[in-house]
């Protein structure tokens, strides 16, 4: 297949768009180094998630719907977020089933997993000498399988990893649980606040006590969620969206 | 209060929480190791899974089946609609036998139905006989967990409870000494008891059996000792066939605490000699249940409790944040079809992280059951006005991409510019414990729009 025909539409979640546009830049750029034909359609919000998760599945339709005509000329839809593309592919079925959207359901894609199954490839020729603890977020992990589950059996497999591994001085560090939900759950951080908190803290606290530098992640909202309690409690661990470790070549 | 209110309760002692976590990630552990031990382990769940639906689809034969079987065999078979059906059954065959001491092991069945007040409130003494069911009917608590009922109390607060109950002297919490007067205090119960009444974990249509699976051997005890036994089953723990059980047997007990068998896995056919075996079958609910398509699959479960020893919610909040006879992540999907308004928090108490379904032993699709009781909640229950009016809000802004990038740019100026006291204060529940994300100046989209203008 050549894959330099083919037109990838960047998705950029609306609070990466916000809050942390590095993570966008750093995607557009790892894409564009792989020599992706990668366009971002301007206009872009949303995927609808947050209204989905908290029951507002009904008013979210507008949104969904954007989303679709904004990607419905792509041959892919790439995104740096798990739970996102999870959505997209999983919670879009109270649109009407027009080829648009089935198509684009059919051929969204979370970041690493286009890199791995799309481009196959592994080696991106990055290099980021630091000890990494890798976040699994549920919804990519359970949701869209980007690796093997702890409850599951079944050989071990995992797309982060396996670009994570081949990042030149990357150190991956290994877990107490290695796929324990950090708490965040869209609007759960709110209203659950207390459990949302304490599970984060115990997140936190087992990448510290495996000798963490970097903590990483495909799905910044898990990030976001644990850097908040990491910057309030002053620890030493530092927090990046994998694209940016992918995209280093320091 | 909802469940974030009593989870919060149960964060106080930090410690505890701390320690009751990872006793029951010990749990979970355990299921994992002994699960995968097993060549086709997942293809097992597939089949309990599978049988579990047919089970559904043909409860109407299947129960009928039991019922004539289990009449051949000379067991009396009572039908009941609900909970006070049920439990003016058990009170009626209580009377018939003018008995006064019940001795009960482990029924999820007979608490959902609150059997045990019932009785009391007719003069009738009744014994729970499992050890932790024991323990929390002595604090006058609900069990907090189906298969580890007093797994919210440590081995100090079981030795205050002793003492105060059983008269035991202090021990600091030594369990061996104090499973050793549980027993003693327990024998005495056994040996005087009129009825013993047991749950039922699988009841087999093609014989008429059914068994029931304790570690403790408490529900044999109980059964051989008393002249009469009553065995109260929900409707859908009928499985097709004897064989069956090969799948069941397996899948609960791994499932559940990582045994590969329980202790205990006891038949019971007939009634022995001079002695009399009753079956209650039960409704309550189930068939209203079964009526709801999205929830139907509920009813495969099999009340092994691995969803809550995975569930890194329940292991924080306790069972009893859930208010639920039927804690964590199953009893959020089971009790909104009881009572919709008082449980109408319970599906909100999960980050949807799917760990319950991974672990399910028949597959029910727990964590896709709570996003749509979500939306049945949203929809017919009042929701408050805050998050009601954020909601409809957002969807209007982010349906259009003029308002979101306005109010995008508000916020990130707001973020960046409004004074610490102004963002971190009681509205804002994430910023108790957690600083918000500290802005950078152009939203991506901004970035690119000059990039794009640089280019060209």
């Amino acid at each position: 297949m050549k894959k330099k025909n083919l037109k990838v539409g960047l998705f950029i979640p609306c609070y990466v768009n916000q809050l942390y546009p590095q993570v966008g830049i750093a995607t557009l750029e790892l894409l564009e180094k792989l020599g992706v034909d990668v366009h971002y359609p301007q206009g872009q919000t949303c995927c609808g998630q947050p209204l989905g998760n908290s029951g507002y599945e009904e008013d979210s339709k507008g949104i969904c719907q954007l989303f679709v005509e904004n990607f419905k000329a792509y041959d892919y839809i790439v995104g740096p977020s798990g739970s996102c593309i999870y959505h997209v592919k999983h919670h879009f079925d109270i649109l009407e089933q027009t080829e648009d959207v089935k198509r684009v359901r059919d051929n969204a894609y979370e970041l690493c997993e286009f890199i791995v199954k799309v481009l196959g490839k592994k080696d991106l020729g990055a290099s980021f000498p630091h000890k990494v603890g890798l976040h699994k977020s549920c919804h990519g992990l359970r949701g869209l399988k980007l690796g093997s589950c702890s409850e599951v059996k079944g050989e071990h497999y995992s797309t982060e990893e396996d670009l994570l591994n081949n990042v030149k001085g990357l150190q991956l560090m290994s877990l107490n649980r290695q796929d324990e939900c950090c708490g965040f759950g869209g609007t759960f951080s709110v209203f659950e606040e207390t459990i949302s908190v304490k599970m984060g803290k115990d997140r936190v606290n087992d990448h510290i006590a495996s000798d963490v530098e970097v903590l990483t992640g495909a799905d910044h909202s898990c990030l976001m969620h644990m850097e908040g309690l990491i910057n309030r409690n002053k620890q030493p661990l530092r927090v990046m969206h994998i694209a940016e470790i992918l995209n280093s070549t320091l | 209060m909802n469940h974030a209110k009593r989870a919060t309760e149960f964060n106080k002692d930090e410690a505890k929480v701390n320690w009751h976590d990872k006793a029951l990630w010990y749990v979970r552990e355990k299921r994992d190791k002994s699960a995968h031990n097993v060549h086709g382990w997942e293809y097992l769940r597939e089949l309990g899974s599978a049988l579990k639906a047919n089970v559904l689809s043909n409860l109407d034969t299947y129960l009928v089946q039991f019922e004539e079987n289990a009449k051949k065999n000379g067991v009396h078979v009572h039908w009941a609609a609900d909970a006070k059906e049920h439990n003016e059954i058990v009170l009626s065959i209580m009377n018939k036998h003018k008995a006064k001491k019940v001795v009960k092991s482990k029924s999820m069945l007979t608490e959902e139905c609150h059997l045990n007040p019932h009785l009391e409130k007719h003069g009738i003494e009744v014994i729970d006989t499992d050890l932790g069911e024991r323990i929390v009917q002595l604090a006058e608590e609900p069990p907090s967990h189906i298969v580890l009922p007093a797994i919210h109390k440590t081995k100090e607060d079981v030795d205050v409870l002793f003492q105060e109950h059983l008269g035991t002297i202090p021990s600091q919490g030594n369990p061996e000494y104090l499973v050793g007067e549980a027993r003693k205090h327990l024998r005495n119960k056994f040996l005087n008891a009129d009825v013993a009444i047991t749950g039922v974990n699988f009841a087999v249509a093609n014989t008429g059996g059914f068994v029931v699976c304790t570690n403790e051997g408490n529900a044999d005890m109980g059964v051989h000792l008393a002249k009469v036994h009553i065995a109260c089953m929900g409707i859908e723990k009928i499985i097709p066939r004897e064989e069956h059980l090969g799948v069941f047997l397996r899948l609960l007990a791994r499932s559940a605490t990582g045994q590969p068998i329980t202790t205990y896995s006891s038949h019971f056919n007939k009634p022995e000699e001079d002695k009399e075996m009753h079956i209650v079958i039960v409704d309550n609910g189930r068939t209203e249940q079964l009526s709801r398509e999205d929830f139907r699959a509920s009813l495969h479960c099999i009340r092994c409790g691995a969803c809550m020893n995975t569930c890194p919610i329940y292991r924080r909040s306790g069972g009893h944040s859930y208010d639920y006879t039927i804690p964590g992540p199953i009893g959020s999907i089971l009790s909104p079809g009881k009572d919709l308004k008082k449980h109408s928090s319970l599906p909100f108490a999960s980050t949807l992280c799917g760990s319950c379904s991974n672990v399910c032993p028949v597959k029910i699709n727990i964590h896709e059951q709570l996003y749509k009781w979500r939306q049945v909640i949203v929809k017919e229950e009042p929701q408050p006005v805050i998050k009601k009016t954020i909601m409809k809000t957002a969807g209007k802004v982010l349906a259009n991409p003029k308002l979101f990038e306005v109010a995008g740019k508000s916020a990130r100026f707001a973020l960046k510019h409004a004074p610490r006291f102004m963002v971190y204060n009681k509205l804002n529940a994430w910023g108790n414990a957690r600083d918000l994300p500290e802005v950078k100046g152009d939203s991506f989209e901004e970035w690119y729009k000059k990039r794009n203008k640089n280019n060209e």
